[in-house]
């Protein structure tokens, strides 16, 4: 095996090879974890000050607002002006998605854990990877850089609609700089994957033999590689509206402030908006499928048996995949879509329910028969399920496209996705960490900072949006300054903006035994073999932390599917892939 | 059950079918949520490690999960296919016909207020262009030129309805896209540039009968801007006002004369 020999006589790389310029796997899976987990820590320190401002409208933010000076144009004093509350919506949403979830799912998750599931040394492109790394920290430091841009940062929403963003102040055009070089960064990690998993894997991994996790990142990939493109191009054609007087999403005629707005017109406010969501669908899967993934990992290891209806889970997660691609239009109902139109996309829509309900339900269905081991990973990977039901069937009434009239851009919506993403994919995240942490730095993650990491979190969480729902309901619109302070429909639900800020801060709070956890484990943790969970699939096989650049001492064959747990007749409750048959 | 989840008065004749259906939706997904949480629970206290300390290879067996599947799936197709397209086809393509009278109107949304445009007893729009706007004075550009024009009437802000007869609405923007919000006539659109998009709704209470039924002698029904459009997004607040046919015709009047007398100090 040439690999194997390659490995073994690798020359010693320099610092700036090893830890900054780095090509191998696991290393750019650490610098996205850290990056990533930065900028999610950042855009929830910008969700914090819009929750205090939803909650004590014009009054100083509390410590931070002695850093800003009375001549701070949007923070003055540390009062959130409107301004600064638009700044912080449209960042907070760009952040967390495309700066914080897709790049520790799929950058830093997919990352490390991939080549290491499939029994591969390397990612099938590592210089790629690393380019890979370095366009989305650019991209990264570029959005974070627009807050100081004249006008501040991006404030017309994490979608952009044209012509608000295109009339903004320059901080959006540094959103469609760093766009590119997030959306490039995606692109670039798409192809990895799918050339990765299709050639790399070990000797006797068929696809039906593939952990549910490398499923959900194959699938993922193609998501990213089709569906960014378009984005990436409405966002070279804003950039051109907004800097060289083009009109592709400005129609002729446009008044802004009394002025005639001087551009040729003739363009679509639409276009930007098909060509948005035909992206940011597909994104939300991409959100959601590698957390499905670890949840299943997860899952399978602490029920002690195989995952029910694995070939029904992989056959629904890739049509899952398709569909996503034929329902963008349903975030657009109520921009004068027709029957035909609206019927289409509603009808996708329901279709794409039911691939998600199978995949849950076979899930739930896995824990029958088990011995669930209640670890710190299990409890997330568990609440991740009611988690997500809730998100899902919140889809359901905004799916529609009448009930969607009354839901339309209120808080439910806000409510809905949240329940996706926060208690849904961030849990995934979670257990994710604390089942492979003992993998990455071959210590194990201290259980009862766990537990105290976990509870509240999973309180705080619906205490912040399950108010969001009958704010809602009540008819509050979202991305406003004042919570809706002024309408008098919004009265009578009013006070829960104070309870959702409490319960944002406490969410904050409860996540310092997490950092304290994360750091204190690196060092401190106790030490584990090299399988301290009694795992089957691949990754287990090789050392803990994994051997730099090889992976693994030999390359593992895989002799049978991820998930034999409790065979019959076995010794063990686990058969890992890389045992040999008994026979031979 | 309407009280339980807070939703808003209603006001508009069609409104009560989305509040059923809202209703009806979130019944389903509270049986569905409640029974699979159930199944949850129970199996996470049925296979607990030290109650279960064997797992089972084979697990369920069974085909009750396909049969819910199934359910769902119908479940849905009902509401898509009996519910909602129907309900698409009926209110929203198409307006309400000339035999019902209906009331024309246009609102033209700017950064952050309404302009709401009648067209005069002639029943029949002005031309306007967007060479003629002045924020002061014609704010949506009307052509003074125009004899169909010369009896349109343009308000800002408060929108005059007459109860029961079906207004049609006709939303259009200067800028960029605002979003038409009625919470209590359970009316929402777009308004996208360079299109006018109509809607039609009944409404079916004054703004007299709510403030009784409120019990606030100041509370109007508001239109709400629900896409955001700027800094001022979150007061770019309107007020709908629905009174009786006479009163509508009484007020049409006095603005048609209030402009009379604009136009005679001005010119």
């Amino acid at each position: 095996m040439p690999i194997e020999k390659h490995g073994h006589d690798h020359p010693k790389l320099s610092w700036w090879r090893t830890y900054v310029f780095a090509t191998d796997h696991k290393t750019i899976g650490i610098q996205y974890g850290l990056t990533a987990m930065f900028f999610m820590f950042f855009g929830f320190g910008l969700m914090l000050l819009m929750r205090w401002q939803l909650a004590y409208s014009g009054k100083p933010v509390p410590l931070l607002g002695r850093l800003f000076g009375e001549d701070s144009a949007f923070f003055p004093d540390g009062i959130v002006m409107p301004e600064m509350y638009n700044q912080l919506g449209a960042m907070h949403g760009t952040i967390m998605v495309f700066m914080a979830i897709v790049p520790i799912v799929v950058g830093a998750f997919g990352n490390y854990m991939v080549p290491l599931q499939i029994g591969a040394p390397d990612r099938a492109f590592p210089r790629l990877n690393m380019a890979r790394y370095w366009c989305y920290l650019v991209g990264g430091v570029i959005m974070l850089a627009s807050f100081f841009a004249p006008g501040g940062a991006a404030s017309s929403g994490w979608t952009s609609y044209a012509p608000l963003s295109v009339i903004a102040t320059s901080g959006q055009t540094y959103w469609l700089i760093g766009m590119i070089g997030l959306i490039t960064s995606s692109l670039l990690g798409g192809i990895n994957f799918i050339v990765t998993i299709i050639q790399l894997r070990a000797k006797g991994l068929t696809f039906m033999r593939l952990p549910f996790f490398v499923w959900t990142q194959f699938v993922t990939a193609f998501l990213l590689v089709l569906a960014f493109p378009p984005l990436e191009a409405a966002a070279v054609l804003q950039l051109m509206d907004r800097l060289f007087d083009t009109s592709y999403f400005l129609p002729s005629g446009l008044v802004i402030s009394g002025e005639i707005l001087n551009v040729a017109g003739g363009g679509s406010a639409l276009l930007w908006q098909h060509l948005f969501w035909f992206l940011a669908h597909p994104e939300v899967y991409v959100l959601i499928l590698p957390p499905f993934g670890i949840v299943a990992e997860v899952i399978a290891n602490n029920t002690r048996r195989p995952l029910w209806g694995y070939r029904s889970m992989v056959y629904s997660l890739v049509f899952l995949g398709f569909m996503s691609f034929v329902v963008w239009a349903h975030h657009m109902y109520l921009t004068g879509m027709g029957t035909a139109l609206s019927a289409f996309f509603q009808t996708t829509t329901m279709i794409i329910s039911i691939p998600s309900v199978v995949i849950l339900t076979a899930l739930v269905i896995s824990l029958w028969g088990a011995s669930i081991r209640f670890t710190v990973p299990m409890l997330f990977a568990l609440a991740f399920l009611p988690m997500f039901a809730i998100g899902g069937l919140t889809g359901l009434p905004l799916g529609l496209n009448m009930p969607d009239i009354a839901l339309h851009d209120t808080y439910y919506v806000i409510g809905h996705f949240h329940y996706v993403v926060a208690p849904g994919s961030t849990f995934g995240i979670f257990a994710g960490l604390y089942y492979w942490f003992p993998k990455i730095t071959g210590r194990k993650m201290n259980e009862t900072l766990g537990k105290l990491h976990f509870w509240p979190t999973l309180l705080f969480m619906n205490c912040v949006f399950m108010p969001m729902m009958i704010q809602g309901f009540a008819g509050v619109s979202r991305r406003l300054y004042d919570g809706g302070a002024s309408y008098a429909h919004a009265q009578d639900v009013l006070y829960l903006n104070k309870f959702m800020t409490h319960s944002a801060f406490g969410l904050a709070f409860v996540q310092l035994f997490f950092i304290v956890n994360l750091f204190w484990s690196m060092k401190y943790g106790a030490k584990v073999s090299r399988n301290p969970w009694d795992g089957t699939s691949l990754e287990w096989a090789a050392p803990s932390p994994p051997l730099p650049h090889v992976n693994f001492e030999s390359l593992p064959v895989a002799h049978r599917g991820p998930y034999e747990y409790s065979v019959p007749g076995e010794n063990e409750d686990f058969t890992p892939q890389f045992q040999a048959d008994k026979e031979s | 059950m309407s009280k339980l989840l807070g939703i808003p008065l209603l006001a508009s004749e069609h409104g009560g079918q989305i509040d059923q259906v809202n209703l009806l939706i979130h019944f389903i997904m509270l049986v569905l949520f409640v029974g699979w949480g159930s199944f949850f629970v129970y199996v996470l206290v049925r296979f607990r490690k030290s109650k279960n300390p064997t797992a089972d290879y084979r697990g369920a067996t069974g085909h009750t999960s396909s049969y819910l599947e199934v359910i769902v799936a119908i479940v849905e197709a009902v509401l898509l296919l009996g519910i909602s397209i129907p309900f698409w086809a009926a209110r929203i393509d198409t307006m309400p016909g000339p035999d019902t009278d209906p009331l024309h109107v246009r609102v033209v949304a700017q950064q952050f207020s309404w302009n709401i445009h009648y067209p005069g007893p002639d029943g029949i729009f002005g031309r306007s262009s967007v060479t003629l706007v002045d924020d002061q004075i014609n704010p949506i550009g009307l052509d003074p030129d125009d004899p169909d024009g010369e009896d349109d009437i343009t308000v800002i802000n408060q929108l005059y309805l007459p109860v029961d007869r079906p207004a049609i609405i006709h939303l259009s923007t200067k800028d960029v896209i605002h979003c038409f919000s009625l919470t209590e006539f359970r009316v929402k659109q777009d308004m996208i540039p360079g299109m006018s998009i109509p809607v039609s709704f009944v409404p079916t209470m004054t703004t007299a009968m709510m403030r009784e039924i409120q019990g606030d002698e100041t509370r109007n029904f508001e239109i709400a801007c629900a896409q955001l459009c700027g800094l001022a997004h979150y007061r770019m607040r309107g007020a709908v006002m629905v009174v009786q046919e006479d009163e509508f015709e009484t007020w049409l009047a006095e603005r048609l004369e209030e402009k009379r007398e604009f136009e005679g100090d001005y010119l």
